[in-house]
């Protein structure tokens, strides 16, 4: 019998692209994509920090919220039934971080809404847009239309030159601050830009109509100050920068507050806030902004040199046979020039300089608990 | 002197009964960035097949076997101190141990280097 797993992996309208510059394609969230060029993951990493990277994200779902009222207001109420964010309080021009909870207070996915004036625009994860997009159409159809933009890709333009670089093709992306979006004509295509990213760096993110996805990429990567840059150094990057990366860090059995992430969570969805509640696992969420969690996600600094990769297994001290935790994301933090991780850890322990130790291989390797992120980010607030 | 190899992409130098050990360039080229290596404690008895050190990239680890048994004679205490020699230098300065070989029948299932060509091609 055929396994049915194996349908094709999809393609970005970029696959030839990321092919001809000598990308090395491997599959992901049902895409083929480039985990690396030719610089390979340390050089693309180090050059995202110093100038600026370019990275094709397409594999992610992008959605219009469009209210049946022609009231922004409305969808924004809408999406609060979904979401523990104030989406209400978010101005046209602007975007937040959010989730969609479950339930028991777990998260479904993590995903960006932006409001465009008469419609909210939404970036999810690549491996649950069709769950979340099912999710949507379930309990907002009454006041939206849902669109799923699948004839657009998605670019992110990251580091320091993202700025110049994105400048010769868009006149007025100067005076968008962290979190600005909306649409602008780039190099004379109908995009949607926010400035905004995954990596700490400053930088955008860019939709794009698919079929001038090539031409926009091709233009900007004639600035030597951008390359292409592949999933191994967006990881690596995005580690550095604290930032989660959807069912690894957080998934359906981590609250937003386990996750450490009570900052996206504003006071008026908390109890005794103009709408507080409402969501999906109100009364669990709501009882660890109140009484705390019992685990806790942290940055870990392993003290020797070796990586602390997903999985590990967490320890009070080098000779308990009883776990404390678990390792979520880590490996080498090419800025730092030393390893990182994070993971979850009880809240007792969960303090900076707090020292933990992890199994790998066999050996009880030292870490300590720290803030972060672990490299500053440059946002332009 | 001879070079022998195996389908683990490890190469051997056989220098009368001692037998200093690496990764291929064609490993160091799929593995990537290499940003630690580990390696045995001199005086470790391996067997054949047995994980005896392991090379991390930024993305992944990976085990390097024991090609052959023996004793650790001796190891790269440079490569540890600088990881990046083995993408750097793997056929080299990237040796990572050296073994008093305990059988040298168990060098004839090992690839010579027009073989290990053909195994890589």
């Amino acid at each position: 019998m055929l396994a049915s797993d194996e349908s094709p992996l999809h393609h970005t309208p970029l696959h030839a692209l990321h092919v001809a510059r000598g990308g090395k394609m491997v599959p992901f969230a049902g895409y083929e994509m480039p985990v690396q060029y030719a610089a390979g993951v340390l050089r693309e990493h180090q050059h995202t920090r110093s100038a600026a990277g370019l990275f094709d994200v397409s594999h992610m779902g992008q959605l219009a919220l469009r209210p049946k009222s022609g009231k922004v207001e409305d969808a924004a109420l809408a999406l609060e039934r979904l979401v523990p964010q104030d989406i209400v309080a978010v101005a046209p021009g602007r975007q937040r971080y959010a989730q969609f909870t479950n339930p028991d207070g777990g998260i479904l996915d993590d995903l960006m809404v932006a409001n465009f004036g008469d419609h909210l625009f939404l970036v999810v994860n690549a491996a649950c847009k069709a769950e979340d997009e099912a999710h949507l159409r379930a309990h907002l159809s009454d006041v939206c239309m849902i669109d799923s933009l699948a004839d657009r890709a998605l670019i992110a333009l990251q580091g320091p030159k993202a700025e110049s670089a994105l400048a010769k093709f868009c006149a007025d992306v100067g005076g968008m601050k962290f979190m600005d979006t909306g649409p602008r004509k780039v190099a004379g295509f109908d995009c949607f830009v926010s400035r905004s990213g995954y990596t700490g760096e400053d930088g955008f993110e860019i939709s794009v109509p698919a079929e001038h996805t090539e031409a926009l990429v091709t233009a900007l990567l004639e600035n030597s100050d951008v390359l292409p840059i592949g999933l191994g150094a967006r990881d690596s990057l995005r580690l550095e920068a604290g930032l989660c990366l959807y069912g690894h860090d957080i998934d359906t059995t981590t609250s937003p507050v386990e996750g450490a992430l009570e900052w996206s969570v504003q006071k008026s969805r908390r109890t005794g806030g103009a709408r507080a509640g409402g969501f999906p696992g109100t009364e669990a969420i709501l009882a660890h902004f109140e009484k705390g969690a019992a685990r806790r996600r942290v940055g870990l600094r392993p003290e020797g040199r070796a990586p602390v990769r997903e999985g590990a297994v967490l320890f009070a001290d080098s000779s308990s046979a009883q776990p404390i935790g678990k390792v979520t994301s880590g490996g080498f933090g090419p800025s730092l020039n030393a390893p990182v991780a994070m993971g979850y850890l009880p809240s007792s322990l969960a303090t900076t300089g707090t020292q933990v130790f992890a199994e790998v291989r066999g050996q009880r390797l030292p870490l300590q608990v720290a803030p972060m992120p672990f490299v500053p980010n440059t946002y332009k607030r | 002197m001879t070079i022998l190899f195996t389908t683990d992409h490890e190469w051997l130098r056989i220098e009368g009964d001692v037998a200093t050990i690496g990764v291929t360039d064609y490993a160091q080229s799929q593995l990537g960035d290499v940003v630690f290596v580990e390696l045995p404690k001199v005086g470790r008895s391996l067997k054949k097949a047995e994980a005896a050190a392991v090379v991390e990239s930024v993305k992944a680890a990976s085990d390097v076997y024991a090609p052959i048994s023996g004793d650790v004679l001796e190891v790269n205490e440079e490569l540890a101190a600088e990881p990046a020699l083995v993408n750097s230098d793997a056929a080299g300065k990237a040796w990572f141990f050296k073994l008093k070989i305990k059988d040298k029948s168990e060098l004839d299932g090992l690839m010579d280097e027009a073989a290990y060509a053909k195994h890589t091609a």
